[in-house]
């Protein structure tokens, strides 16, 4: 029997794929056939006898979830594994369902702030910033950017994943990893730091003093004297106290609801504006 | 006059597009910035749709998918919010006062559809059973109908019955201090997509740099991609210089920056030992 191995087009169907990952997203199972969908090319060349075909679809139907944009590697090793399966390394279905859940949290751990808490929040509000300036070109930049960095980060994690199989499962005990995340968090925290500061727009206008000296008169409102002290401070007590607030289990919807009402009140008490 | 039967077909064939892909959440046509745009494109208003997706993008800077964490429907919003401010020839921030409301509304349309998907999850187990590859796909794939359908019927029915007077006069009915707070609140509701980002990013010991960047751009007038470059030079540095990360052999050179990877396989046989 010849040795089974995924061609170069095989691994191009699969990456396709992912770009569908999350298709049938339910509650039940997640992308547990996203990620059976995108195994379907390897179980496909990898297994002849109907019996093993079926056993690697049913293993590969169960609980699955990271980041979309994440899944390359995971996606890699996996099939690197039911390939060594394949040309009989003894592998049990066991050993392949652990090591796909024992990737899922460090790929999340990567893949969330990476792609929610950098990339997109980055690309985005730049393409905005462009946008509110009347730029057709902020929208463009926004789409270009996000999917190239998306599809390579898709394609390359699934080839590096495949090529490496099982030493990159190794690798994750290295630094690697951490330090990609610790340094994408902190570009992500600074750029949202900027943010806050800077399309945060809250306004006080009550009138805490009015000086009449030669005829002109001052008035000094709350918000005046905030921004002395540091502009923007409100929206940065505000998104620490919605942190704080999140991590109370209050859903952000509630949240948005609380300050819709805030908003009414306060502007129909012409606190604020 | 209400809109051409050749805008409706259009603009419900791209709310088939945008509510698969707030599904997918890959290509990221959900995204205000590319939905208003859009909307505004069919409409034959360009400027105010890339003008509203950039405001909108702004606020839901941070809505995100973590798990089954779901944010509020930016697809939906996006989409209707664009069709009435530019037919009903409204403000920005009536943009922003129907918006926020409708992603609300579209948040649970989309609990609801994810909850339906199980359904072809579970049609693809028994396909899985006969290793009918073809119809894993085919169950995969079509539970993308079900969110097409989620945002593209609600956006046919607004289609539909739209007209300038019409949205006037529904705006008209709501009470001024309504549609002013909700504007009021939509410039605070922007720091709960800041806060979901914070807290994803979790590393309590990295928020010096969010406290940096917004005290810079609190007192510069540095655009976003300064700001992009500036947290990459911090990150780059600050995983350079940090002691968990330089941690070497006893060698004569000790890590710099440009042999960091080369130097990834001794970090893990020292951290295997």
């Amino acid at each position: 029997m010849s040795e089974k191995k995924l061609t170069k087009s095989d691994r191009v169907n699969m990456f396709l794929r992912t770009n569908l990952q999350q298709a049938s997203f339910n509650f039940e199972r997640m992308h547990g056939l996203g990620f059976a969908f995108d195994m379907v090319p390897a179980i496909k060349r990898l297994y002849d006898k109907k019996e093993d075909q079926v056993a690697a679809l049913k293993r590969h139907l169960t609980f699955f979830n990271v980041t979309p944009g994440a899944v390359g590697p995971v996606l890699g090793v996996t099939a690197a594994l039911e390939e060594a399966k394949a040309n009989g390394a003894e592998i049990d279905e066991s050993t392949i369902g652990s090591i796909k859940i024992g990737l899922m949290g460090p790929f999340c751990g990567v893949g969330d702030p990476i792609f929610w808490g950098t990339l997109r929040p980055i690309t985005a509000a730049i393409g905005a910033s462009l946008a509110m300036g009347g730029s057709v070109l902020g929208p463009i930049l926004f789409f270009l950017a996000f999917n190239i960095v998306r599809m390579a980060a898709l394609y390359f994690g699934l080839e590096f994943g495949y090529k490496r199989g099982l030493d990159f499962v190794h690798n994750l005990a290295g630094n690697m990893v951490q330090k990609i995340t610790e340094g994408a968090s902190i570009l992500g925290l600074f750029v949202m730091g900027a943010l806050v500061s800077k399309w945060t727009t809250i306004n006080i206008p009550l009138v805490v003093s009015k000086v009449t000296t030669d005829g002109a008169t001052t008035i000094t409102t709350v918000q005046d004297i905030l921004d002395q002290l540091l502009p923007g401070i409100l929206g940065l007590l505000l998104t620490l106290l919605v942190s704080k607030l999140l991590k109370k289990n209050i859903s952000a919807i509630k949240i948005i609801f609380l300050l819709f009402a805030v908003g009414i009140v306060g502007y129909g008490l012409g606190i604020l504006a | 006059m209400g809109l051409s039967t050749v805008q409706i077909i259009l603009l419900v064939i791209f709310g088939c597009i945008a509510g698969m892909g707030s599904v997918l959440d890959s290509f990221q046509t959900h995204r205000p910035l590319i939905a208003c745009t859009v909307v505004g494109l069919i409409l034959g208003d360009l400027p105010t749709g890339v003008l509203l997706g950039g405001t909108l993008e702004m606020i839901a800077l941070g809505w995100m998918n973590i798990g089954a964490a779901q944010s509020p429907d930016s697809a939906l919003a996006s989409i209707i919010a664009a069709i009435l401010v530019i037919v009903g020839q409204q403000s920005i921030s009536a943009g922003i006062a129907i918006a926020l409301p409708v992603a609300v509304a579209g948040q649970v349309l989309t609990v609801f559809a994810r909850t339906v998907t199980i359904f072809f999850q579970h049609a693809a187990d028994k396909y899985a059973e006969d290793a009918n590859f073809k119809m894993i796909d085919i169950c995969h794939v079509a539970a993308l109908a079900v969110q097409a359908l989620r945002v593209a019927v609600p956006t046919f029915l607004v289609a539909a019955v739209v007209s300038p007077e019409g949205v006037q006069a529904l705006l008209n009915s709501i009470p001024e201090v309504i549609t002013g707070g909700l504007t009021v609140a939509g410039g605070m509701i922007v720091v709960v997509g800041y806060a979901m980002v914070l807290n994803m990013m979790g590393a309590k010991y990295l928020m010096p740099f969010f406290f940096l960047g917004f005290t810079i751009a609190a007192f510069t007038d540095f655009n976003l991609v300064a700001f992009g470059i500036m947290g990459a030079v911090f990150a780059i540095v600050y995983v350079q210089l940090n002691p968990k990360f330089t941690e070497m052999k006893a060698a004569p050179a000790t890590a710099s920056a440009g042999n960091a990877d080369d130097d990834l396989d001794d970090d893990l046989d020292d951290e295997l030992d």
